[in-house]
């Protein structure tokens, strides 16, 4: 069962719009929430005046940040830049804070939630938050990380000293700078990987319920993560026992990184529901979502590669500033640092590196993960290295990248940094990527465009992407604080039917039959008769939810491991009722038997029968069966690939096309080809956009200019051809399915083999993402002019 | 104001405000929440049904603007519970869904495609889809159901054409 391309079964209640999203759950006498937000980049609240807006037509209560000031804890942050001094705002727990629920006299970004109002309607809700008058005194705004480090810097937190949260840095900083000054050729760029926007097409929303009977609340929330959010909520937002609050994140209508985080409207519709009684509801419009959900990348970089003249990469060097925004998000710090600091490498053998990172606050939206984060930036800075490299010395940019790559013989192989690669075959990947591109015979291809009036470029991307996070005491060294294992739990009912339920939680990634296809492979049943539950904290056991590509190499191993406890409960009980040796047993297909003994046969339905009545059980075994697993892997797993795309230009409008795009990923096991298909597809696609029209621009107000869907372009159906999609399967050791992670890794090397082709086809050194028509166009007129 | 109207072939009528824009009377107002809501402002295709048998953006159209008019939505779309319809089908097939968001507008502005044009190329499926955002498939799948349909639809007139 596992391997084979089975549509996922669930599609069939999103296809027919029955599948229930956040947004769709209205209880009865549900009160509606709307939350008025900040104009002003950096401001001192004077005044707020609520008494018009709680005046008017059906409007219930209206809330401040004095209002709830000793009543809801800021928000926590749980992942910080591991292993180094880091600044934060305060929480009374002592954890890193990470801002107020709503804003205490100070407001430090546009966006940011100042007060809420609840009414009858939404439309009241409003009305009514039109109606608030707030008096600011504007203050000096700074939205560019370098400036914020400077000495004339506005500064925004009191617990951060020029703004810096952390400096951070792997790798060595000496051999590198002694590599780089000693070395025959050296490359350096600046970059600037730009802050683009997760936009899921689902907007956040939030649905709180109290139950005055028992002092249950009950919050249905967007979240890729409920079960931590649970818990940070319960314990360190509400003050209230972990025990009196259930999360239910039914469909989430995607994430891409976003939804991972805690954000003000969840602790507010769940205070707001006890205090009025009435289920209290929040739905967020798509630019709330562009001023206030987190956003991604946004990288600003000094970069630098040492080489001999003979091709051979010595040294590889890297000072990043991110910008985390005005506030750290749950765990922006942690992925602005390790997950991009020690993937610079990427997948080649690279004796010296080094990476430092300046992670700083400004007065724009708070930054998280999005998409192949860190390792897209990664990929991006040492990959357009590379090109440039190549044409330095006068090689071809593939031949270089596979003299480079860490040859296959040398797995595990440790890249210097902190990465440990697991098991790989890098080159092969490389040489498969350029047999589909037609490599071989580019320039005739380049000729044939510059025919038809058209600049034809190719460009290589090849990547390595720690997936899989994480084995949890490794984590805690990357300054998570908390664990990152995943959970199973089995229940074989009575009639051979299975509940299997995982803390995993879906965004769009199939679990429902990719988690029933582990069990049903190795119990050998009928994916039928097994039902997968998830996304509710009371069904479920803990479990931290989708991010870093893990659902299915750790949750889907905990399920592995469950399913194989129980086969092993199985076969000793049909031994026992057919009294042989448990090595006696064959089992195949949903059937015990025992060799020339025809008539000891049991089918899976049975022996569960069996051990749910107990009449007959082995001494010292229980009765039912059922397992429960926590899985925490050895080491991460490293997925990897090479991508080659192929543009053409039009040398008079400087329009793009990407003509040929052909992707060779290598995640290990797949467990449902048609499903990994769709994240490679969709995966390359979101690269794509930051590559040719992504861009969070703010102005030096730190007003977002590209708040909605109009201003803010994304990828839509004729921006792309049908991809060349291959795979190499080498299987990760630290696993029972030998999987890899495959929700994000094709974003890595995306925006990067986009770029490269557009520069190959230019022939420019470097052309900045987003690259527009307009940016094309003036690189031709600049070359035509000198 | 009064406002009457016919939702998936049943006459409805419901007092709205003026300004309720066509896809909150269709959620909160009829309960019918397959339609979806994305953007708010008639980029994202989420919340397409067909007004009088023609896609229409349901957040860019006042709920009074549907006066007497024939809207149907997903629910309309449906045959019976479990089962799906070609275009359904073919999406199913072929996995052109991933977290389900903008599913149920993508199947009607397919499905007014489909009956414009039953044999659609796939620049013709690319253009047509430009209307309804998607940022987990990167739209290949989608265009490949699509594109099967298609291909069903030539195989079925192909059977009926006598050898």
């Amino acid at each position: 069962m596992l391997g084979r391309p089975l549509p996922p079964r669930e599609d069939v209640g999103f296809l027919r719009g029955e599948a229930k999203f956040t947004a769709d759950h209205t209880p009865p006498g549900t009160l509606h929430m709307a939350l008025l937000r900040s104009e002003h980049g950096h401001a001192r609240i004077l005044r707020i005046d609520t008494a018009r807006a709680a005046a008017m037509p059906g409007v219930r209560a209206v809330l401040t940040g004095a209002d709830i000031a000793d009543k809801l804890m800021p928000l926590p942050c749980v992942w910080i830049p591991g292993g180094v001094e880091s600044h934060f705002p305060p929480h009374p727990y002592g954890v890193p804070g990470a801002g107020f629920v709503l804003a205490q006299e100070r407001v430090r970004f546009i966006g940011e939630a100042v007060a809420a109002v609840v009414a009858e309607t939404p439309y009241q809700a409003h009305d009514a938050i039109n109606e608030i008058r707030i008096d600011y005194d504007p203050l000096p705004v700074v939205v560019d990380p370098r400036e914020a480090l400077t000495n004339t810097a506005p500064q925004l937190h009191d617990a951060v000293p020029g703004n810096l949260n952390a400096y951070w840095t792997c790798g060595d900083k000496d051999g590198t700078d002694a590599a780089i000054a000693a070395a025959e050729v050296v490359i350096e760029l600046d970059i600037v990987n730009q802050r683009t926007i997760n936009n899921p097409i689902e907007p956040r929303a939030a649905v709180g319920e109290y139950d005055a009977a028992t002092g249950d609340y009950t919050l249905h929330v967007t979240s890729q993560s409920p079960h931590n959010h649970r818990f940070l909520l319960s314990a360190l937002v509400l003050g209230i026992p972990f025990n009196k609050l259930r999360l239910i994140a039914t469909n989430v209508g995607g994430s891409f990184g976003s939804k991972g985080y805690l954000y003000p409207d969840m602790p507010l519709v769940l205070y707001l529901a006890k205090e009025l009684g009435q289920p209290v509801k929040w739905v967020d419009t798509r630019s709330g979502l562009m001023r206030s959900t987190v956003q991604g990348r946004d990288h600003t970089q000094k970069v630098v590669l040492a080489g001999t003249r003979d091709g051979q990469i010595t040294a590889v060097r890297c000072t990043s500033w991110s910008n985390i925004g005005a506030y750290p998000s749950t765990i922006g710090p942690g992925v602005a640092t390790s997950v991009m600091g020690r993937s610079i490498t990427g997948p080649y053998a690279i004796p010296h590196a080094f990476a430092e990172v300046h992670v700083v606050f400004t007065n724009v939206v708070p930054l998280g993960a999005q998409r192949g984060s860190g390792r897209a930036e990664a990929n991006y800075l040492m990959e357009r290295l590379v090109d440039r490299y190549a044409a330095q010395i006068g090689r071809d940019p593939a031949a270089i990248r596979l003299q480079n790559m860490v040859p296959r013989e040398k797995f595990p192989y440790d890249n210097g940094l902190g990465w440990i690669y697991d098991s790989g075959d890098y080159a092969t990947a490389l040489r498969l990527a350029l047999t589909h591109v037609g490599y071989d015979d580019i320039e005739e291809q380049r000729d044939e465009a510059r025919e038809r009036g058209r600049r034809l470029g190719v460009g290589i991307a090849s990547y390595v992407a720690v997936c899989g996070i994480g084995p949890s005491t490794r984590m805690s060294k990357e300054g998570m604080l908390g664990g990152t294992w995943e959970s199973a739990n089995i229940r074989v009912h009575p009639t051979g039917e299975i509940a299997l339920t995982i803390g995993s939680q879906s965004t769009g990634q199939s679990h429902e039959t990719v988690f029933a296809q582990i069990a049903a492979d190795v119990l050998q049943i009928g994916m039928d008769s097994i039902v997968v539950f998830r996304s509710d904290t009371q069904k479920a056991p803990y479990g931290q939810g989708t991010y870093g590509s893990r659902s299915f190499s750790v949750g889907g191993s905990a399920v592995h491991l469950a399913a194989t406890r129980i086969m092993t409960k199985m076969r000793e009980a049909a031994a026992y009722c057919f009294e042989v040796d448990e090595s006696d047993v064959d089992y195949l297909e949903g059937v015990f038997s025992v060799p020339d003994q025809p008539e000891k046969t049991k089918t899976f339905a049975d022996v569960a029968m069996t051990l749910w009545y107990g009449w007959s059980l082995k001494p010292g075994m229980e009765p039912m069966l059922e397992e429960t697993v926590y899985f925490d892997p050895a080491d991460f797993n490293y997925p990897f690939g090479s991508h080659v795309a192929v543009v053409e230009i039009d040398q008079d409008t400087g329009e793009i096309d990407v003509v040929k795009y052909v992707a060779v990923d290598d995640c290990g096991t797949v467990g449902n080809p048609l499903v990994v298909q769709g994240q490679v597809e969709g995966s390359i696609v979101h690269g794509l956009g930051q590559a040719l029209m992504e861009a969070a621009r703010f102005d030096a107000d730190g007003q977002l200019l590209t708040d909605d869907l109009r201003s803010y372009a994304m990828p839509r159906a004729t921006d792309m051809p049908f991809f060349d999609l291959d795979r190499t399967v080498t299987p990760s050791p630290h696993n029972q399915m030998g999987a890899k992670g495959s929700g994000e890794t094709a974003t890595v090397p995306a925006a990067t083999a986009i770029s490269n082709a557009i520069c190959d086809a230019l022939g420019v050194r470097d052309i900045p993402m987003p690259i527009t028509p307009e940016k094309v166009w003036r690189a031709l007129q600049e070359r035509r002019t000198s | 104001m009064r406002t009457r109207l016919t939702v998936n072939g049943v006459p409805a009528e419901a007092d709205v405000e003026p300004r309720v824009l066509l896809v909150d009377l269709l959620r909160d107002t009829l309960g019918l929440t397959g339609t979806k809501v994305g953007c708010d402002t008639g980029q994202c295709g989420t919340c397409v049904v067909h007004v009088n048998g023609v896609s229409a953006k349901s957040c860019a159209i006042l709920a009074v603007q549907a006066e007497g008019t024939e809207v149907t939505t997903i629910e309309g779309i449906n045959g019976p519970p479990g089962e799906l319809n070609p275009l359904q089908a073919a999406l199913h097939a072929m996995h052109g869904t991933q977290c389900g968001f903008c599913t149920p507008g993508m199947v009607l502005s397919l499905t007014e495609l489909l009956r414009r044009t039953p044999r659609p190329t796939e620049d013709q499926i690319r253009t047509w889809l430009t209307g309804n955002l998607c940022r987990c498939t990167g739209y290949h799948s989608v265009v490949r159901a699509v594109l099967r349909v298609a291909a069903e639809a030539d195989e079925q007139a192909g059977l009926a054409v006598p050898r």
